[in-house]
């Protein structure tokens, strides 16, 4: 069992108070007192090779973002200030409503997430038949890449030929456009990609939840408390640390999602931009229009953004588990 | 598991009430499991038979799971050969990406887990949360200008960049993981801190090792965006072919899902393989806090 670790080892090296102590035999020399180049040594190609593809990719962004690069890499270049700033944050054609679309598609997807995610665990947290074939499928969908499960459900939901239609067509209701109308499509990929996530955040539950002790649990049964009171009152405030991790996994990867996007709907996010994120905005920008400033601005405000939301549910994740 | 909750003294209540809500229970649960299993399987299901399907049987959805199936699609796709050229790209740069980011992701850390360096390491992770697309307009000006945009290079740096912090977030847990008492006594037995890394721990590492790189691999199979910029015709991966093939989605649906149904085969069949080692490395780290 992997899951228990760090306590068995650290009360041991609480319990030597400092590197040095006076003791007649031979203690084993700690990692802490090895070789002190070494550990730089091991860890500088990582270091450097992720330093020097994001700390100066960065910067050379920031840059861009106040210059009004356009059209060809080699092209010269002006500086113009906060331009692009004003530019993007004035725009209430693209860039607000791809903030809105952004925000949307993520608090949707991660919120319905959590909840199908949350069901699933506790229906797989004890051990069954066929359990490990479950899992086995359970981790198809994220492994698959991107654009075959776009094209796949491209195939299900296609309008006329769908399967989709087809169903909801014996079931007695009428057909959907789906991904071929502007109001639906995205609501369509946040369909699609909690079908692709939810075993995502199931994985991540059902890891924090075989961590957690069985006593309180069975205290709780003995006291008469009934199954849906043993899960709000004991399983959830217990599992609130994994469930803050995996928010802000799913959030982050959610936040960035591009592939599904662009592949069901292409440049632009469709005729209408109706699934135009963030993401595929600044993209759009950049290699099809070559606005390499006013992309950049868009991207430091997009990077910011992320941040701060990693901040704030960090942040509060901090304080519900305190 | 079950063992482990065999063992433990029976708690004092009416067991014969409990037992058969139980049993309720379970026939309840065992639906549930079963139509969530099929909610997840269903879709691939109908992706894989439609690769078998004519191109009239897949435009009608009357035609279900039961067919007579065809090959056609298949022998078009090797007679093209463009499939088999970008899986190929794919191979090459995944492989190659996926040994160059262990090589320095494992000694990387096994040095943050033993020299508990959390602070340090944690600088590498911010390589999660930067949105990528940030990263690749820099990039791609950069390359352009010393003109690799199209190569392999390009394409095994970019995939890097993802798969160095999986593999490093993946293997600083499964170094931690590991009784540091093997370690200390082959130091005491004259091992130097390096010789008690590669002579020890990397060994009792493989399994992790193995995991990091799988999901490494996969995540270097399946990216999209870094390709669909950075690879050109001869360097092209699978996802950016199957992206190219969607605007003849209308007139053959059934080339289009025998070749999506090819690029997920390998990520099936490790998921078959390793199910048990992709979870945990999928999960890595997560219940840490």
């Amino acid at each position: 069992m992997p899951t228990t670790k760090a306590p068995e080892t650290t009360p041991e090296r609480a319990a030597l108070p400092g590197p040095r102590r006076p003791r007649t035999t031979r203690a084993p020399r700690t990692f802490e007192q090895a070789n002190r180049r070494l550990k730089w040594a091991m860890l500088a190609p990582a270091l450097v090779f992720v330093g020097a593809m994001i700390v100066f990719p960065l910067i050379f962004t920031v840059n861009l973002s106040f210059t009004d690069a356009f059209g060809a890499v080699n092209a010269d270049k002006g500086y113009v200030g906060f331009q692009n700033f004003t530019d993007a944050l004035e725009d209430s054609r693209r860039f607000w409503p791809a903030i809105r679309r952004t925000v949307w598609f993520t608090i949707g997807a991660v919120a319905i997430e959590t909840v199908l995610g949350l069901a699933l665990a506790m229906l797989m947290r004890k051990a069954f038949r066929g359990m490990r074939w479950v899992r086995t499928l359970l981790i198809i969908p994220l492994l698959t890449t991107p654009v075959a499960i776009g094209i796949l459900w491209l195939l299900i939901l296609d309008p006329t030929n769908g399967i989709a239609n087809h169903l909801l067509d014996s079931l007695g209701l009428p057909p959907q456009e789906f991904l071929g109308s502007v109001s639906q499509s995205l609501p369509t990929l946040m369909f699609i990609d909690v079908w692709q996530w939810t075993p995502m955040m199931t994985l991540l539950l059902l890891a924090g939840l075989s961590t957690l002790p069985e006593e309180p649990e069975e205290a709780a049964r003995v006291d008469g408390a009934n199954g849906w009171q043993r899960f709000r009152h004991v399983i959830l405030p217990m599992l609130g640390p994994t469930l803050a991790t995996a928010l802000v996994l799913r959030s982050v990867d959610a936040l960035k999602t591009f592939d599904i996007l662009y592949a069901t709907k292409g440049p632009g996010g469709g005729s209408d931009f109706e699934v135009e994120t963030l993401n595929v905005y600044a993209y759009g920008l950049t290699f099809d229009y070559q606005e390499y400033g006013l992309a950049s601005a868009v991207l430091v405000l997009f990077t910011l953004f992320i941040i701060g939301v990693v901040v704030v549910l960090r942040r509060r994740a901090g304080r519900k588990s305190a | 598991m079950s063992a482990a909750t065999s063992s433990r003294p029976a708690p004092q209540r009416p067991r014969v009430r409990s037992r058969g809500r139980r049993r309720s229970w379970s026939w309840l649960r065992g639906v549930a499991v079963t139509v969530v299993s099929l909610v997840f399987a269903l879709p691939l299901v109908w992706m894989f038979a439609a690769a078998f399907k004519t191109n009239v049987q897949v435009t009608d959805p009357s035609v279900g799971l039961i067919f007579s199936p065809t090959l056609d699609n298949f022998r078009n796709i090797v007679e093209d050969g463009e499939v088999f050229r970008s899986m190929l790209n794919s191979l090459i740069v995944g492989v190659v990406s996926t040994v160059l980011s262990a090589v320095i992701a494992v000694p990387a850390a096994w040095a943050v887990g033993r020299f508990r360096m959390h602070r340090t390491g944690s600088v590498v992770l911010v390589a999660r949360i930067v949105p990528a697309i940030s990263l690749l307009v820099p990039w791609y000006y950069l390359f352009a200008q010393i003109g690799l945009v199209g190569s392999y290079t390009v394409l095994v740096l970019s995939h890097m960049f993802v798969s160095v912090p999986l593999i490093l977030w993946i293997m600083i847990g499964f170094f931690e993981s590991l009784p540091v008492e093997l370690e200390e006594a082959a130091r005491t037995d004259g091992l130097s801190a390096f010789g008690a890394f590669w002579r020890i721990a990397l060994p009792l590492a493989a399994p992790g090792t193995a995991t990091a790189a799988l999901l490494a691999f996969v995540s270097s199979w399946n990216n999209f965006m870094f390709a669909l910029i950075f690879a050109d015709e001869d360097t092209q991966t699978v996802p950016v072919t199957l992206f190219n093939f969607i605007s003849y989605a209308s007139t053959d649906w059934g080339g289009l899902m025998a070749a999506a149904s090819l690029i997920t085969v390998p990520v099936v069949i490790a998921a078959l393989i390793g199910q048990k080692y992709l979870v945990a490395g999928l999960t890595a780290g997560a219940t840490k806090g």
